[in-house]
This record gives C-alpha cells, structure tokens and sequence, in this order.
C-alpha cells in the first residue's frame, strides 16, 4: 500500500515514505553502532576493527531450493593496525561518516559523488584518501555489508547503465513514463527502483526480453519487436547494474512476467545468466531482492552456429581466459546440476570459438528479430 | 742461477728492514755481496760504435755497487714517480717502526710529520729550520722541477731503538738484513729498505739522513747523520753527538695543532717515546690525497694494527693534481675536523697509550690526524718455521744442502732431512732415503744434483702433514672490527678470520672485513682494501688475487647490486688480509697477491662470511624500514579516522587520536621486538658470533627505549661498548678485552653505538595542529 500512496505525491524531491523514514532512522543507527565501536576499541585500548561479512566466492553458498546464491556468514575483521586495511579502514570511516550526513539531509549521491565527498588530502602528507573511485566503490560495498544496508539505503546510486522499452507504464519519482513512446533512445533505467520512486502503471507485456547490450537492444526496438510480440525490451550494457536487476526482478515479481535473456554465447554471457538468475557473488547479500531464479536463456547457443547455417567469420577463438572461465562456471554449483548447461558449454569448448548476438546479422539484418527469436519462443527452445 | 731464483723467490726483498738485525736477530751480512755480483754481471757497459776486443772491454768491466744499481733503477725500489716516492719512503719508515714496537713488546706509538721545505712560496714554506742545526753543511739542493717539491719526512716509533753501532749498518747500507731468507710472517716483505729512501732523499737533495735513536730510556739519545756512499755501499757518517733532543722537541712547536696536542701530552710527549728511534728523511715528492697517497696508506695501517696509535702531521699544502688525478675523497675520511672529542683530545693528562677505547675512531685536531689505538695488545709473536717439503723449490733444496752441508760438514742426509725441514720426523727420513735409494747416513754434503733432483720428487710423492700454523698471527676479528671500525665511517661492521690453510707447503691465512653504509658513497663500486701481512697494498689491484675472490663472489646474495663479474656497488668496503710466511706476489713491486687457487677460495670463504652477516643485516635493515613505514601509515590515517569517528558520533576527535597514535606506537614497537626475536639470520647475528658491529647513527631518545630492546643491543655484539665515553674509561662487565666505557658517560653528539635496533624517535605529533 505505501507505494500507491506515494505515486500521489509530486514533489521534485525525493519522496520520502514513512518507511522510508523509519529506514532511515535505521541506518544511521547502524552508522553511529559503527563509529561507537571503533571509538570504544580504542579507549579500552583494543585495536578498532570494523566487521565485514566477505565477499568472496568461499563465503557464497548456492541455495538450491530457493534457487539463489546467499552470502555465508565469514566476516572478515578491517583493521586498522594492519598495513593492508589501515587504508581502506580510513577510508571506510571518511565513507560512513558521509552517509550519515547524506542521511541527514535527505539528498543521494552517486558513486562518483561519493568520490568525491570523501576525496581530499591526507593531514599532514601528499597523499589523496582516495586514488580512485574503484576503491572508493569496493569501500561502499563493504560499507553495505558491514552495515547490511542497501545502496540505496545508504542514500547512494549508480550511474544508469540500462535501457528498457515495451508495452507498460511506469511511474518514476510521480512522473509517468509511458515506455511505448520512448523513441530511439529508450528509458534509462534508473539506479534505485524501489516502490518508493518507481511504481508500474498500466501493462499489457507478456513476457521480458533481455539483451546483452545496446546495440542488439536497438537493432530490437528499431523493429518495434516488442509491439509485435507484447513484451519489453531491456538491455543492461554488458553485465547488468544493480537497477537494471531489481527492475527486472519487480516486473517479474510484481507484474509476474517471464524474463528471456538473449545473451553473447561467451563465459562472459554465460555468466550474465547466471548473475541475473541467481545472484552475484560479490553481491551475494542482494540476491534476495535481485536474482530471479525463473529466468531463461534464449541464445545464442553453441549449436546455433550449424543450426542457423553461420559462416566461419563469426567465430572468435576462445582465448586461454575464457577457457578457464567457461571451466569454472562449468564448475560452480549452480550450473553443475544442469545436464544442458553442461552440454552447453562443452560444445563450446569443443568447438574452441565463441559467438556474439551480431553474428546473426551476417544472417540478415534483422534475421534475429524476425526468425530467430521468434522461432525460439514458438518453439520454447532455451536453457534454463 | 740457483741463487738468483732463490732470492727471488725469497718472502723477504732484498732491502728489508735492516733494523732487524740490530736486535739481536740472525743477520745474513753475506748477502749484499752475492747480490751485487749478480747485478753487476748484468750490466756490463758496452760502446757499439767501436768494437772492442776482449781485452779493451775487460777494462771497463767492473763491479757495481748494490747501491749504484738501485740509484740507477730507483723504480724498482717504488720511487718511480715523486708522489710515490713520498708514499714509499714513509712507508718502508713506518713498516720498520711497527716491526720494531712489536719485536721488542711494546705497544706501536708512531708519528709521522711531512714538512713542506718549497721555500718559493710563502706561506708556512721557510719551515723551521732553527732545531736543525747541521744540515747547513750540505750542497745546496738542486733546482725543485715543477711537479714536485722538497719534503722533509720525519717517522718518529717508540720502539727499543737502535743500539748506536749498528746505525750506520741499517741505514746506511742497502741490502742489509735479517729477515731474508726466514720464514716468518712479518711486515718485512713489502719493503725495500729504509736505506733505499735514505738513498732517494740523498740523490734528489743531497741532503743525508737523520736519526734519532734513544736504546735505553733515561740515557741520552744518539743523533747521527749519514749519507750513503753508493760505491761502497757503506754509509758515510758526517755527525755522531749525544743528545737529549728525543723526540724532536722541533715537531711540537711545528704547527697550532702540534702546539695544542703537546701541552695535553698528546703529541710527541717524552713519556710515550721512552725509547725509540726518529728518522728524518729529506726528499723530493708530491703530497696528494686519494688513492696511493700517504694518507690513504696511513688510513689503512691502521685498520690493519688497531694496536698501534699513529699521528699524522701533514705538509701545509697539498700539491696540485698532476693528472686527472683520483678523486681525493677518501672513503676512509677521518671525522669532520669541527674536532668531535675522541680518546685523543678529550682526555686530561691521559696518556695515550693507556687509553685503548674500543670505540676509538680517526680524528683530526687542527690538521694533525689521529689514527687512536683501538685495542691495547699486541699481535702475538709469530714464529719461525722451517720449510716445507712440499713448498720447497729444486733450487732451494740445492742451496739448503750446501750450506748446511758448510755448516757442518759431517751432517747427515736424515739429520738434514729433519732438520731443516718442516714435518719431517725420524721414520719418514728414513722412508725418503730409501726412496731414493741411499742410505739414512749418507752424508748431505755427498748430495748431488741428480740425488737432489730425485729427492725433490720424492717430496711430492710421499704423504706429509701440513705444515704448522701456529706461525702465523692473524688480526683477529675483534681487532679487525676495531681497525675498521676507526676508520671507516661505516654503520655496519663484519669480519672474519678463516683458519689456516696451505697453499704450495706454505701456510697462510685469510681474513675479511666489510664495512657497510654510514657516510660511504652508495654510488660507486665497492672499494676494496687489501693487505699482506698487515701492510696495506696500494697498487695493481685488479691484478690482485683478492680483487679477482671480490668479483667472484656472489654479492647478490647478500643484497647487494653487482654488475656481472665486476665489484659490487654499494657504500661498502671490502678488506682482505692475507698472513703467511711467504706472501706470493706477483711481482717484485710487492703489489698484488698471486692468483693462488687455494688462496681465492680461501678468500672467497671469508667473504662469504661476512656478506652472510650483511645480507642479515640488510634485510634486517629492510625489515625495519618497512616497520618504519608501517607506523607512518598508521600515523597518518589516524587523524582522518578520528574526524570521521567525531562526525559521526560526536567523540572528541583529539582524545581518539591520541590514543591512537599510542596505540599504533605500541603495535609497531612490539612488531619491532617480534621482528629482532623471530628471525633466525637475526639472531644468529647476535648471539652466535661476535664478528659484526652495527652503529647507530640516530640518538635513542632514553624514553622510547621500551626495556627490552636495549639490552639485547650490547649483549650479542661483543665488540664494541654501546657508550663513548672519555678515556679513562670503565667497562660493562662481560665485555671481552674491551677498554671499558664509564656507566655515566654521556653520550657524545656523533654517536656510534652498538645497538641492534634502529629506531626512530618520535616525530611531532601531528594531531596537534590537526585539531587545534
């Protein structure tokens, strides 16, 4: 119910929702929690230590009955007295205490923004407290964990990396978007897309399709497939954002709407399915709310290579890397279970190349929007 | 030919230190005579124009005078250049004064004064000539060439002296010795004889020698003045007089160092020199620093005797470089002239020779150089040996038995066998006897060549044990430690002293020192210091044994750069010491070490014992800077930290970070001590052996000296005592030999402690202005 009542609002601010009020009050307790900690250590002459759940592959577990990965419980300790994390526990500190006020003042930042905040010049010496922003994201992301807070909580947001179309209305911060009349372009999907500043309107899709990238995502609204064939079209530039997956997992949720993926036939595509399917590693705490377990995986396959008739031009050597990615997923729990995800990628280790969504174009122009998808969907030909 | 190969081969040149003979030693008068015929074979004068019959040139063959033949060949003598020549005949003067000291038992106390006699210029030029009364009587000296001047050097020893007879003999006649033919180590093999500089100074000033020689304390001295006649080979004496003037009481007064160190005793001070023997010398020569110089040899000196205390006057100026000249920097630089008390100054009314301290170090009082004693024994005696079988040459062998067979002509082939050779007993005379077919009784005189000859190979065939070591006196680690120490302003110190070996029948010893960091230059290759037989060698380096060991070793190991096959780089200096009966060099300049086999590894062994100790020590080094750095990190988030805690939560910014900061300080200090307790390499370095001295620069401030880490400092290191006190000092106990340092004693401003940790002290804390 709380978020039809915010749709009624139209402020340019952000609306705040009691809950999201009460959220809130939460995190900067949390963040206070924290900081008396440290400060608490040091005067009982305990070395101050901050708390961070890992993010780590061995601290990831692969929930087979509810089909999504869940972050275990290691933690491993931030120290300051310790060459390697005095570093990063500054910086962790200098990041919490900038949440707090953006708390505060109700405002959000973004990742760079949030560089920025907390860059500046050590006391006393040259050095910058942040050389870049990757470390200053890896901190946020412990900061997340070690808060078990959200982004969004943290009143920070990503750059928007993702694009949606299709047959629905939706209703960003009291603004209505109506994705059937987004143009070439598409609406870029934001980084928060909690019911609190995207409430969906009105919907006649079926079902999503998610590509890979950009560029297979044009080709697709250039041809209006999701008029012809009432779905919506997404696309997450390469591996998809935080947004971009809750987004998908709302419709899916919410709206109940299947989601396909069409991806690269590469580790790297392989894994996007994956993440998008059952969470990230890195991102394990969030799977809860991210991963969508129902998830499919249309193409391109390995067969299709012979299936669709392709010429040689289109294959790309599987490097050393990949081969070892391709054998690790391969490897992982998730995907050991699956007799056709195995056959899947040994046919692409066999084969020794690997094949991009664009490759249908040597096909025919839109030979992936008017015969290969779908076919595949009349036919339900994909992976699970 | 026999003979000539046996001169050649002789430990002992031709020249050496006569003054030998005069205490009582075996002299070998005979010799002079025998070379001079040899020489005089060789230059027959010849006029090609003209042939000549046999009886026109009969007329013109004659005898020539040792002496003459030198005087014409003064290069190889090591007077081929002024600058050498000064170096030569200070050297020969100072090698003759230690040997002295220490035959007769007495602590070496030497002083060396080079006066600059280029009366031209002004400048503190017309030197005194009021206390010499009599050279006046010579020829005026002949026109000064431009690239060198007029010295007068003056070696003053506080040896037994000289007794007056023999004077003329040892300083007077060339080739007239007692260290020969022996085999014995001693310093002896790298001189030519103080004669020969007397022979120098004469022909390129006319001026003769001067002595001063005082045998027996409370008498007075003798003051003598010869000149050599080189015809004859005979010294002429031209003054022989009774005097009380010992030492010189002229050299006190000579500059406002002298002046100032001789109202405090510590120069020249008639206590000291009770005895002893002065010598003054006036030659042509360059005074110049850098490599080859007299201060340079004088440097090394005296690393190689810490026993002995030598004063350096040097001339008032220094001659302009002749070439591109080797930079003078020296690496063994004494301490900056701003006059850091040391043993030498600081004491009131201490005599030196009763001070020995064991932090001793090289210092300059207003331009007189002090080089401190810096242990007070003395090497022990070495004996004489008797050659080795093995080491024997064919034409030795020959020689032996004829003059033994002199003699005593009924003496036995076994007699001889045993003794006169080292390692020979009864049942293995006999054995080689029947080697060679003749009977144990034969008489040796009846030996022939062909007998000799199968003798000799049957001195390789037959087993032998290996010759006695016991003759040979190394430095010995402690002492190299000191020496080096003195000199070198190093902050890292290791040596070691291998035990003997035997190279060609011939037992010798190496020893090695390295000295690391500190003010030396860490840009240049390692500069490498090499003596034979405690006497520094200044020449042909790379054509030297040791140097070749230097290169072969791989310094890499021990963290050091190296360029392939060439020295390391690094602010290091690398000594090595070779001591044996017979020092195998190269050439007749006595200049480099011969490229022995044995003696390489050995040498190489040695190295590698010391570079074991610096590798240690350096990654030790490492390890503390990285604790270092690790402390700054801390230091310098903590401040960030405590803002971010404080905006949060409001705790007061400046409390946190004290604590802190005390905190990170007490993480990095007990990382320090786990670091000096873990390590094995480290450990050993303390406890194991005592061969490594490290010095450290900065002053511990007393407080941060949390209880454990100071005394481990000075317990493992023996060697040197962790304050530098003023003579007379006391010492710790436990300390081994070491001249004590008082308790109370303050630590001076340039400290050379011997401590394990290197700490820094704390710097200003920067929370200070941060939360103003």
């Amino acid at each position: 119910m709380a978020k039809k009542r915010t749709t009624k609002k139209t402020t340019t601010s952000r609306a705040k929702t009691a809950n999201a009020a009460d959220r809130d009050v939460l995190t900067d307790r949390k963040i206070i929690a924290l900081a008396d900690d440290v400060a608490k250590r040091a005067f009982a002459g305990a070395e101050p230590r901050i708390e961070i759940p890992t993010r780590s592959r061995s601290n990831t577990n692969w929930n087979k009955k509810r089909g999504i990965l869940e972050m275990g419980d290691n933690a491993s300790e931030r120290q300051l007295f310790n060459l390697n994390q005095a570093k990063q526990f500054m910086q962790t500190c200098l990041h919490a205490s900038s949440v707090k006020e953006l708390i505060a003042a109700d405002k959000t930042l973004s990742l760079r923004g949030m560089f920025y905040k907390g860059l500046h010049t050590v006391a006393g010496t040259k050095e910058k407290t942040f050389a870049e922003q990757t470390e200053s994201d890896g901190v946020l992301e412990d900061l997340e964990v070690a808060l078990s807070s959200l982004r969004e909580e943290l009143h920070i947001f990503a750059k928007k990396a993702g694009t949606m179309v299709g047959n629905i209305t939706l209703i960003d911060s009291g603004d209505e978007i109506n994705c059937r009349k987004m143009g070439s372009g598409g609406y870029a999907i934001p980084s928060i897309v909690e019911p609190d500043v995207i409430q969906f309107g009105k919907c006649e899709a079926k079902f999503i399709l998610h590509c890979e990238k950009n560029t297979v995502w044009s080709r697709f609204n250039e041809d209006r497939f999701w008029e012809k064939h009432n779905c919506i079209l997404t696309e997450g530039g390469g591996q998809p954002p935080r947004g971009v997956r809750r987004m998908l997992r709302r419709l899916h949720d919410e709206l109940k709407l299947p989601v396909i993926c069409l991806l690269d036939c590469d580790p790297w595509g392989h894994y996007i399915y994956s993440v998008i399917k059952q969470g990230s590693i890195s991102l394990a705490f969030e799977s809860e709310r991210l991963a969508i377990p129902d998830a499919r995986f249309l193409g391109i396959r390995s067969k299709d290579y012979k299936a669709c008739g392709l010429s040689d031009d289109v294959q790309i050597a599987l490097t050393d890397n990949d081969i070892k990615r391709a054998k690790e997923i391969a490897a992982y729990p998730w995907f050991e279970g699956k007799k056709h995800w195995q056959k899947e990628i040994k046919i692409m280790l066999d084969s020794g190349f690997k094949m991009e969504v664009e490759s249908l174009i040597t096909k025919d122009i839109s030979y992936v929007t008017e015969t290969y998808v779908p076919e595949r969907l009349k036919t339900k030909d994909w992976l699970d | 030919m026999a003979r000539s190969s046996a001169s050649k081969g002789s430990p002992a040149p031709v020249l050496d230190s006569p003054r030998m003979s005069s205490r009582g030693k075996k002299r070998t008068s005979k010799r002079p005579g025998k070379k001079a015929k040899a020489s005089g074979t060789q230059t027959p004068a010849r006029t090609k124009s003209t042939p000549g019959t046999a009886e026109s040139m009969a007329a013109k063959q004659r005898d020539i005078s040792v002496s003459e033949f030198f005087a014409k060949n003064r290069h190889l003598l090591g007077f081929d250049n002024p600058r050498k020549a000064l170096l030569t005949a200070v050297k020969e003067a100072v090698d003759n004064a230690l040997d002295a000291c220490e035959e007769g038992g007495i602590l070496p106390d030497i002083t060396v004064v080079i006066e600059d006699l280029t009366d031209t210029n002004g400048n503190g030029s017309n030197k005194p000539v009021k206390g010499k009364k009599k050279a006046k009587a010579e020829p005026a000296p002949k026109k000064t060439p431009a690239k060198s001047s007029r010295y007068r050097i003056t070696i003053v020893d506080n040896g037994p002296g000289i007794v007056k007879k023999q004077v003329e003999h040892i300083f007077g006649r060339l080739l007239y010795g007692s260290k020969f033919h022996r085999l014995k180590m001693s310093r002896g093999q790298q001189g030519i004889g103080i004669s020969a500089a007397g022979m120098y100074g004469l022909i390129t000033t006319g001026k003769p020698m001067m002595i001063q020689t005082r045998p027996k304390k409370n008498k007075p001295a003798h003051h003598i003045e010869l000149a050599i006649n080189t015809k004859t080979n005979r010294a002429e004496v031209t003054m022989d007089v009774e005097t009380d003037d010992f030492p010189l009481a002229r050299l006190r007064t000579l500059t406002p160092g002298t002046r100032k160190l001789s109202t405090q005793s510590q120069f020249l001070d008639a206590f000291v020199y009770p005895t002893g023997t002065s010598v003054t010398i006036e030659l042509e020569g360059r005074y110049q620093k850098g490599r080859g110089s007299v201060d340079e040899f004088l440097e090394l000196t005296a690393i190689a005797n810490p026993h002995a205390r030598i004063t350096f006057v040097p001339p008032s100026k220094v001659s302009a470089p002749e070439d591109s000249g080797d930079d003078a920097e020296a690496l063994l630089a004494p301490s900056a002239s701003e006059g850091v008390p040391s043993s030498s100054s600081s004491g009131t009314g201490v005599s030196p020779a009763s001070s020995a301290d064991s932090t001793a170090t090289t210092t300059e009082l207003d331009g007189v150089i002090i080089f401190p004693r810096a242990i007070n024994e003395l090497p022990p005696e070495t004996l004489e040996i008797q050659p080795h079988p093995k080491g024997l040459e064919l034409g030795i062998l020959l020689q032996m038995l004829k003059e033994s067979a002199a003699e005593k002509p009924d003496l036995t082939l076994a007699q001889f066998l045993r003794n006169k050779l080292s390692r020979v007993n009864a049942p293995t005379a006999s054995k080689l006897c029947k080697k060679i077919g003749l009977t144990a009784r034969t008489r040796a005189a009846d030996v022939d060549h062909a007998t000799a000859e199968k003798l000799f190979a049957a001195f390789q065939d037959i087993d032998l044990p290996a010759p006695p070591t016991d003759c040979l006196a190394p430095i010995g680690v402690q002492q190299l430690l000191r020496g080096m120490f003195k000199g070198v302003r190093a902050e890292f110190f290791a040596a070691s002293s291998r035990p003997a070996q035997v190279y060609r029948g011939r037992p010798f010893l190496i020893e090695a020192g390295i000295a690391f960091g500190g003010e030396l230059r860490g840009d240049d290759t390692a500069r490498v210091i090499r003596f034979a037989n405690r006497v520094p060698l200044l020449f042909q380096q790379s054509g030297c044994s040791s140097f070749k060991a230097v290169t072969e070793t791989k310094w890499k190991n021990y963290d050091l750069q190296q360029p392939r096959a060439g020295l390391p780089v690094g602010p290091i200096v690398i000594m090595l010491h070779m001591a044996s009966v017979w020092v195998p060099f190269t050439s007749e300049s006595k200049e480099a070490i011969a490229d022995y086999d044995e003696i390489r590894k050995e040498m190489k062994l040695a190295l590698m014992e010391c570079g074991r100790k610096l590798g240690s020590y350096l990654r030790k080094r490492k390890k503390m800077k990285r604790e270092g750095e690790r402390r700054d990190v801390f230091e310098r988030y903590i401040g960030e930290i405590a803002k971010a805690i404080n905006a949060i939560n409001d705790t007061d910014a400046k409390e946190l970070y004290d604590v802190l900061l005390e905190q990170a300080r007490e993480k990095t200090a007990v990382a320090d001590q786990i670091l000096n307790d873990e390590g094995k390499r480290i450990k050993a370095q303390n406890d194991d052996d005592d061969g490594v001295i490290i010095v450290d620069s900065e002053p511990v401030p007393s407080a941060s000296a949390n209880a454990t880490p100071a005394p481990s400092a000075s317990e493992g290191v023996s060697s040197s005592s962790s304050g530098v006190g003023v003579p007379p000092a006391s010492s710790p106990p436990g300390r081994t030999g070491v001249s004590p340092v008082s308790p109370s004693s303050s630590p001076r401003k340039k400290k050379r402690i011997v401590k394990k940790k290197k700490r820094k002290s704390p710097k200003p804390n920067p929370g200070d202005q941060l939360f103003e």
